[in-house]
């Protein structure tokens, strides 16, 4: 510091001029550890599914602990309670069918809303007059519940699957279009030109194109969707089961509940809570792996 | 109308038996707009040029003078509000595989198909080959650009400068009438860029396409460019056409490089001074 001053004093700082040099790389075989496997340890927990599995199984655990400090099946029953009332109804109490029929109507209806979902947006991005329709709607109708337009629809559509997948297409359809929409909207205009210039227009441009680039928003939308569809449904069977017909696994929950078998309530809401994870880890997963994963637009 | 264009081609014959070659690419008088939110902008003013097969044609100026619009024109994504575009003799209205364009951004490959995909993609859509011929001729060329062991990755594996590669294959595999380049190399490191601009005019030894380049970097023009096209800025007008088929990379340091480069550099940098002087005499 007071050498710089000096020196600072007199000159203005220049930097010292040294011996230039040319160097040779040395042989890969000197260089020594530039790879090495990982330890066992590291390689299982690099495997996504056993840490998640980790997790569930502390869960459980804690769940376990609690449940036996407590010790009030009525309210609170514990792990192994409800594991057992789980293994009883589906092998004697038909769990496996009634979550079968909430299923088969959830997938009716998200089936539909995926189809309307298609049909709105395209109209969007090729009309500005469906874009304002878009727009409009989506906005009026996706902060509805759709619980609130069940009473409605029980009128409208009678008991059964009807009001049901009526309630199902109000709560996909919206989140779904709406995700899809600005997925379109976000595709860089370098691509758009891509397409016109390979030739590509109407349908064509919006399948070959449009979907494809836009497919990490409409895959978040399509998981947003079916989680508010799986809601609505099971709020839908604890409110008004019967309208079911036979029953769904909300219906299973209702019962119990009003039979005072608690640890068949827990059952019934682990099932609802399994199939969800079973959705989003299995079914997502794969298609996120097969596609953005792949394609580099998602890590 | 109509007779006008038919004297039109009665012109272009008459000269085509004089001896001269027809162009490939006739831009006369156009004028591009485009609108901002709150302007309607003119990117260029009654611009004229020639393009003839085989020639590397190269779009220079600044930034602003509306090089990458007349590109866009050219291309079929713009109309001109004044003046006609011709490619063989027939008006460009819109877009299409026989002018295939090289865009600077990287994001420009399909993300959702590999290098090979993206390279055929275009031969099955808009080229209308068979399959089998389109896979064919896309490894054909992406054996041209280097890529060959990388035929079955995806983009998001490649390096900026592979990237573009395949961008040039993809529209090379086209055969286009014309290659349409809107600065491919800008987004690159000076060592790639370099090695790029020896690729291309390798290819060019190879295969004789036309192209018309656009860059705002002096000496990519030269080194790229046969013959360069020197446009002003705000709004884009047509200043110079000059000839620079002699230089290359191995031409770099000459003086006749130099000659050139500070030719062109006076023509541009005028613009700036007059501009400021503009601005001093206004203050």
């Amino acid at each position: 510091m007071a050498r710089a001053s000096v020196i600072a004093a007199d000159q203005p700082l220049e930097p010292p001029i040294r011996e230039e040099f040319e160097r040779r790389p040395e042989a890969d075989t000197d260089v020594g550890d530039v790879e090495r496997p990982l330890s066992w340890f590291e390689t299982i927990t690099n495997v996504t599914a056993v840490r998640r599995l980790f997790i569930l199984a502390a869960i459980a655990l804690v769940w376990q602990l609690y449940g036996t400090w407590l010790s009030n099946p009525l309210m609170f029953p514990s792990f192994a309670a409800t594991a057992e009332a789980f293994f009883d109804a589906l092998l004697n109490g038909g769990l496996l069918l009634k979550a079968w029929v909430s299923v088969w109507v959830l997938l009716k209806g998200y089936a539909l809303a995926v189809l309307i979902a298609a049909v709105l947006t395209s109209l969007a991005v090729s009309t500005r007059l469906g874009n304002d329709l878009l727009t409009t709607l989506t906005s009026m109708f996706n902060p509805l519940p759709a619980i609130a337009l069940l009473p409605m629809a029980l009128l409208w559509f009678g008991l059964g699957d009807g009001s049901l997948i009526f309630v199902l297409i109000h709560a996909v359809l919206w989140p779904l279009s709406l995700n899809t929409h600005s997925g379109f909207m976000s595709v860089s205009d370098t691509l758009r030109m891509v397409g016109r210039n390979c030739g590509l227009t109407g349908v064509r441009y919006v399948t070959r194109i449009l979907i494809p680039a836009a497919f990490p928003s409409i895959l978040a939308g399509l998981k947003i969707g079916w989680a508010f569809a799986w809601r609505t449904l099971i709020a839908a069977e604890l409110v008004f089961g019967i309208s079911s017909g036979s029953g769904g696994l909300g219906w299973f929950i209702f019962e119990n509940k009003q039979e005072l078998y608690i640890s068949y309530v827990f059952a019934g809401l682990a099932t609802v809570i399994l199939i969800g994870l079973l959705v989003e880890n299995v079914v997502f997963r794969t298609i996120e792996n097969a596609t953005v994963r792949k394609w580099g637009m998602l890590r | 109308m109509a007779s006008a264009i038919g004297r039109g081609q009665e012109e272009r014959a008459a000269t085509r038996e004089a001896g001269a070659p027809a162009a490939l690419l006739e831009v006369r008088g156009v004028t591009l707009q485009y609108k901002t939110r709150k302007h309607l902008v003119t990117a260029t003013f009654r611009v004229d040029f020639e393009v003839f097969p085989a020639d590397r044609f190269v779009l220079l100026g600044p930034s602003g003078c509306g090089k990458s619009t007349l590109l866009k024109g050219v291309a079929g994504f713009m109309q001109p509000v004044e003046g006609t575009i011709r490619l063989n003799g027939r008006t460009v209205s819109r877009p299409g595989p026989d002018r295939m364009m090289v865009f600077q951004e990287f994001d420009q490959l399909l993300p959702w198909k590999t290098v090979l995909q993206n390279v055929t993609f275009p031969l099955t859509t808009g080229g209308g080959l068979r399959a089998r011929d389109a896979l064919e001729r896309a490894k054909r060329y992406i054996d041209k650009v280097n890529l060959t062991n990388f035929a079955d990755a995806y983009p998001h594996m490649l390096s900026g400068g592979m990237k573009q590669r395949v961008a040039i294959a993809r529209a090379m595999a086209m055969e286009p009438d014309i290659l349409l380049m809107d600065e491919p190399f800008a987004a690159l490191d000076a060592l790639t860029r370099r090695k790029m601009q020896e690729e291309l005019l390798q290819l060019w030894e190879d295969v004789r396409f036309t192209v018309l380049f656009v860059t705002h970097s002096i000496e990519e023009a030269i080194i790229i460019g046969s013959r360069i096209l020197v446009l002003s800025p705000h709004p884009g007008q047509v200043k110079a056409e000059l000839n620079a088929h002699v230089h290359d990379h191995a031409a770099v340091g000459s003086p006749e490089f130099q000659r050139l480069q500070q030719r062109i550099h006076g023509m541009l940098f005028a613009d700036r001074i007059e501009e400021q002087e503009a601005v001093d005499g206004q203050g």
